[in-house]
């Protein structure tokens, strides 16, 4: 990342150097966003609050996505069966265990981190087009083992089990606010945890090996355990964003997605948001949801104008949107939403001095 | 076939009254899915893209020859074309798309990553399928003009198969020869014309193709062109099998684990993967329990995890595949 800082402005001592939020209003900034995001279930309505609990924990998934695709470079078409594993392991934990919400959700990352380093192993024989693939096939293996597999316990062919609603003391949350809560107190763990793995000597390993593999092993990167950690951090992360897909929407399995489809528009909100940065899957996810959200309001207003046409109409306005974003950001903006915020931030501080 | 039946593991694995017919039709129904992945390794070989989005190519060109044959349902219908002319026309609209991709969503990206080259792929096939269901709707479409009619069965007595025949609808028999025709004539192309070799060329090496005076932006363009031909083609053959739909694009899904089989590089490699996943599938579906016949869909997919494991190059690729 440019470190733009206008002359000056220096660290005194190495706290100061590593701290993440560096200046007083960093912290309000901060402050008043984590302020404003907890209170949204006070103002907003019942779409902006599902809405914003969905773009919570898919951003929790395309954070996993980043450290995998984004930091190490290995491409993964199967984030979305991890998530599907984390969702299964948690509500299974709790129907069959008995375990907590709070002790499940950690474990069911774990379980999902076990099969990302299973799927993982491929990425150690093969890489590029042909790791995709690998992935590819984890994708197709794990939905059709929940669809035809331990039937009395993922659900056969109903593809779909419950999921119960989480409960901490006397506080049930059953109802999206508080769920919404939930998900951002997550969601702001796993960010604390990114923004300290891409800064970290496990991050720089990770950097090496996507940019030059053969240079990194050199330096003492040992690639197979950094591109298996990876892995793993991937799909313990879709893991977790999993089980809260999951208990926020009481029920998990093939039903509720989780297919290819989910994986390929995780990787275009990774590459919309800007790769490799730890800002990119917040405003990718987000725009990406936005755009789908829009896309249904207009194939709906042009459904009910074109009553005929409907069935086509409201389906096919995401796939064209989605599709159309992705290629127009990949030609026009390859480098993502994370970097434009970088420009502007940079011809902020810059001003007048800016064009 | 009486030297198995009598008992043992394999028998309760296999039914081997089904494994000859099961064998044949996964033969035939490999000649599409190799047809399918030739397409995606002609692609590769010249421009080292590896094309996602050549389902929905495969899917577009099946509805557009159902289009131009006049199958829409609306009664106005603007061309009404026999089959042989509704290809050719569904042809050529789908070379001038194979163009259209090159120029506009591949070339501005040239030098870029694999991974941007990935999603740009992807994104495309995102935007032809939303486009495919704005433009013919999404309902399947069982009216695609008809070589044969369904119950034209071709009957090849085989004694200890299940009913000591082999039975092959005429449709199968005609998708595999057409199939095998189409992708002996490009392999040709490939190997025999001046702008095939030139294409190896560019595939060998950009910078000396250019060098001996290959125009190599035209080679590209060419050689989508020619992929939207074989995925039209392919698509066809599909669509006169299970009639058209959305889902045609997914059923292309089995090609990738062909391409690799084969080798992602090798014409010849991916023919031969497209019989090795046709054969998979079909010798699965010939098994005595359900759980094993269940998985169909991914049978493919673990024969190419036990391949990438064993052999990761591929059956007959290069073993240029950067190790690890």
């Amino acid at each position: 990342m440019a470190i733009l800082r206008p002359a000056g402005d220096f660290d005194r001592s190495y706290e100061q150097d590593m701290a993440l939020l560096r200046r007083p209003w960093h912290y309000w900034l901060v402050g008043f966003t984590l302020l404003a995001a907890f209170c949204l279930p006070l103002w907003g309505n019942a779409y902006l609050i599902s809405t914003a609990n969905q773009i919570a924990y898919t951003t929790i998934a395309v954070q996993g996505l980043n450290i995998l695709t984004g930091y190490t470079g290995q491409i993964s078409l199967g984030q979305a069966a991890f998530m599907l594993v984390g969702g299964y392991a948690s509500a299974l934990l709790m129907i069959h265990a008995g375990l907590s919400f709070f002790s499940a959700l950690p474990v069911a990352g774990l379980v999902a981190g076990v099969v990302g380093l299973l799927f993982g192993l491929t990425s150690l024989r093969v890489k590029g087009f042909y790791l995709a693939i690998a992935t590819l096939a984890a994708q197709f293996i794990i939905p059709w083992v929940s669809r035809h597999t331990f039937k009395e316990f993922l659900g056969g062919t109903h593809g779909a089990i419950e999921a119960p609603v989480p409960q901490i003391g006397g506080l049930i949350f059953n109802e999206v606010g508080r769920f919404f809560t939930l998900s951002l107190i997550v969601l702001l763990i796993t960010t604390v945890l990114v923004f300290n793995i891409s800064r970290t000597r496990l991050g720089r390993a990770f950097i090496s090996v996507r940019d030059n593999d053969l240079a990194a092993e050199l330096l003492g990167v040992n690639l197979f355990t950094y591109k298996l950690r990876a892995f793993f951090i991937a799909a313990l992360l879709a893991g977790v964003a999993g089980a809260l897909k999951a208990h926020s929407q009481r029920g998990v399995g093939t039903e509720f997605g989780y297919s290819l489809n989910d994986s390929i528009i995780f990787l275009g909100m990774l590459v919309i948001g800007g790769l490799g940065t730890n800002l990119g899957p917040f405003l990718g996810v987000a725009f990406v949801i936005l755009l789908e959200d829009f896309a249904d309001l207009l194939g709906g207003i042009l459904a009910t104008a074109f009553p005929e046409l409907a069935p086509q109409l409201l389906t096919s306005f995401r796939p064209i949107f989605f599709g159309m974003a992705v290629m127009f950001f990949l030609i026009f903006e390859p480098r993502g939403l994370a970097h434009r915020w970088q420009l502007l931030k940079a011809a902020w501080r810059l001003r007048p001095f800016t064009r | 076939m009486r030297l198995f039946s009598s008992g043992g593991a394999l028998n309760t694995f296999l039914n081997w009254s089904l494994v000859p017919q099961q064998f044949v039709t996964g033969i035939l129904n490999g000649g599409t899915i190799g047809l399918i992945a030739l397409g995606i390794v002609l692609i590769y070989k010249s421009s080292e893209v590896f094309n996602f989005a050549h389902g929905h190519l495969v899917m577009f060109g099946a509805f557009l020859t159902w289009w131009f044959s006049g199958g829409a349902e609306a009664g106005g219908e603007l061309f009404n074309l026999p089959l042989w002319a509704a290809v050719v026309a569904a042809l050529v609209v789908s070379m001038g798309i194979g163009l259209l991709i090159e120029r506009f969503a591949l070339r501005p990206l040239t030098g870029q990553p694999l991974l941007a080259i990935m999603l740009m792929t992807l994104g495309m096939a995102q935007l032809i399928e939303g486009v495919t269901a704005i433009l013919f709707g999404v309902q399947l479409k069982s009216n695609f003009p008809a070589l044969f009619s369904p119950s034209d069965v071709l009957v090849i007595p085989f004694p200890g198969a299940f009913g000591n025949a082999i039975r092959l609808k005429y449709t199968l028999v005609a998708t595999f020869i057409v199939a095998l025709l189409a992708a002996a004539l490009f392999i040709w192309f490939f190997n025999r014309t001046k702008t095939g070799l030139a294409m190896r060329a560019t595939a060998e090496s950009h910078e000396v193709a250019r060098s001996v005076g290959i125009n190599v932006s035209r080679v590209f363009g060419l050689s989508w062109g020619i992929a939207g031909c074989i995925a039209t083609l392919g698509g066809v053959l599909l669509a006169t099998l299970t009639g058209v739909s959305l889902n045609l694009s997914t059923v292309v899904l089995i090609a990738f684990p062909a391409i690799l089989l084969g080798g992602l590089d090798s014409l010849g490699g991916a023919l031969l993967g497209g019989f090795a996943v046709g054969l998979a599938q079909a010798l699965v579906q010939a098994s005595q329990r359900i759980e094993v016949r269940n998985a169909t869909e991914i049978a493919p997919y673990i024969l190419l995890l036990v391949v990438l494991l064993i052999r990761p190059e591929g059956l007959f690729g290069q073993k240029r595949i950067e190790r690890v």
